[in-house]
């Protein structure tokens, strides 16, 4: 075979033997593949690759992965992802989690990650319900999900991840459905390429406990208007979206948290400066 | 499918190796992926199924592998299939997935695939004016045929008429 042009890695390469254990049509199957399509499109050797993640159904993916991994505690996934890419700013570090873990127990991380912008890439199977420990409501679960456990619904607000993550300041926002591979997979790509925090929100069915979702499939759409740089916009963007818009809302600025120490170390308006959002 | 702007982007038989190739790679992948989910749900006559077709995806597979030698086959990054969807058309749907899937809703998911692959070869065979093209697209056409017709003898077995929702005893946490 004469090979006109090889890229160094395929798919395939990120995926370790192991076979996942989500149920059958869970969405989580879909992120795995977008993200090992991803990984081999940005041609990183999975040795240079670490995915961090916390407790969850979600959770379970650096198990499935070829990459290096850490399975950690619950909703500390973002410390650990941000530690090591302090102490190892050459490794392409991804977080991930889902929206129990990255949501409630792990929500103090996000909001401050997100502040810090390290240079790393966060990725939430949101599937609005804690699937692992039976179908419990979630932070993103709606106030009038009616079921055995949740009798007539929480009435409570749903936290909105693109919202909290836009105000916290991370440095790359974006939605999309587990479904569409192919957005999917291009939008990590451009998620860990961009400087600074990227935040992915991957709606991700939890066929068990909300079979509902199925619907995603046709309530999913493509965002009307492209990615904005201005967090002005994409706060107004944000503020009439109807939960469904997939695609890239911001594309930031911001200079990521330099991970390299410097002489100035120390300093506290150096520091100040740094971490000013 | 769209087999059009299939036909547009796919310019040489070595492209439409590298395609059938990954096309027979995610088939097999995503039965095997199906096979091993049965089995956690013993659903041991659904499992053995699809790992027959996983195994005779594998074989398509290397077969291609075979053809592509002495060929210009170029490499191509996930991002650069030219598939008319989203994904390659042989790929089984994981979303539509179900642990309590009967044999007849699991062939027909399997049925869609073959189908997708087979109206993907078809489409070029028909529109292409490229020789070499139209012989392996009319190879491939015809061994998804071969599978679409596997999987209609394979659901003459399970009835419509005699289907029976399967019910789990200790479903996983009743919602009603």
């Amino acid at each position: 075979m004469n090979i006109q042009q090889r890229p160094p890695f395929k798919a395939g390469d990120y995926k370790s033997d192991l076979t996942p254990v989500w149920c059958p049509g869970c969405g989580d199957f879909h992120v795995l593949l977008s993200v090992t399509k991803a990984l081999a499109e940005l041609g990183t050797p999975p040795e240079n690759v670490a995915v961090i993640s916390g407790i969850g159904c979600s959770s379970r993916i650096p198990a499935y992965t070829n990459c290096y991994g850490f399975h950690g505690v619950h909703g500390r996934s973002l410390a650990l992802g941000a530690g090591l890419k302090v102490a190892r700013p050459d490794l392409t570090v991804m977080v991930m989690s889902g929206d129990g873990d990255g949501f409630s127990i792990g929500g103090n991380h996000f909001l401050h990650a997100c502040r810090r912008n390290v240079d790393m890439t966060y990725i939430v199977m949101d599937n609005r319900v804690y699937g692992m420990t039976k179908g419990q409501p979630s932070p993103t679960t709606e106030p009038d999900w009616d079921s055995a456990l949740s009798p007539g619904g929480t009435g409570l607000s749903p936290f909105h991840p693109l919202v909290i993550a836009l105000a916290s300041g991370a440095n790359f926002v974006a939605r999309e459905f587990s479904g569409d591979i192919k957005g999917t997979t291009r939008t990590i790509v451009e998620a860990v390429r961009h400087p600074g925090f990227s935040f992915v929100e991957i709606l991700s069915p939890c066929v068990t406990f909300r079979p509902d979702e199925r619907a995603w499939k046709t309530q999913t759409h493509p965002a009307a208007v492209e990615a904005t740089d201005d967090p002005s916009r994409a706060a107004r963007r944000i503020m009439t979206d109807d939960g469904f818009n997939v695609g890239i809302l911001y594309r930031g600025r911001r200079k990521p948290h330099d991970t390299h120490v410097k002489d100035s170390a120390g300093d506290p308006a150096i520091l100040e400066e740094e971490f000013a959002i | 499918m769209t087999g059009a702007e299939t036909t547009m982007v796919i310019a040489t038989a070595g492209e439409l190796l590298a395609h059938a190739y990954q096309m027979e790679l995610d088939a097999q992948e995503r039965y095997s992926y199906l096979a091993e989910q049965m089995e956690v749900h013993n659903n041991i006559d659904l499992a053995k199924l699809f790992r027959e077709l996983a195994r005779v995806e594998g074989l398509h597979a290397s077969d291609i592998l075979q053809q592509m030698k002495g060929m210009d086959v170029p490499q191509i990054r996930p991002l650069d299939y030219k598939w008319p969807g989203s994904e390659s058309p042989e790929a089984l749907d994981m979303g539509d997935m179900h642990y309590m899937m009967t044999p007849r809703q699991a062939l027909l998911l399997a049925l869609k695939a073959e189908q997708n692959a087979f109206d993907f070869f078809d489409h070029l065979l028909k529109a292409t004016d490229d020789p070499e093209i139209k012989r392996f697209a009319a190879e491939f056409a015809e061994e998804e045929q071969e599978h679409v017709e596997l999987v209609h003898k394979e659901l003459k077995r399970y009835p419509e008429a005699d289907e029976r929702p399967r019910e789990d005893m200790d479903p996983p946490a009743s919602q009603e």
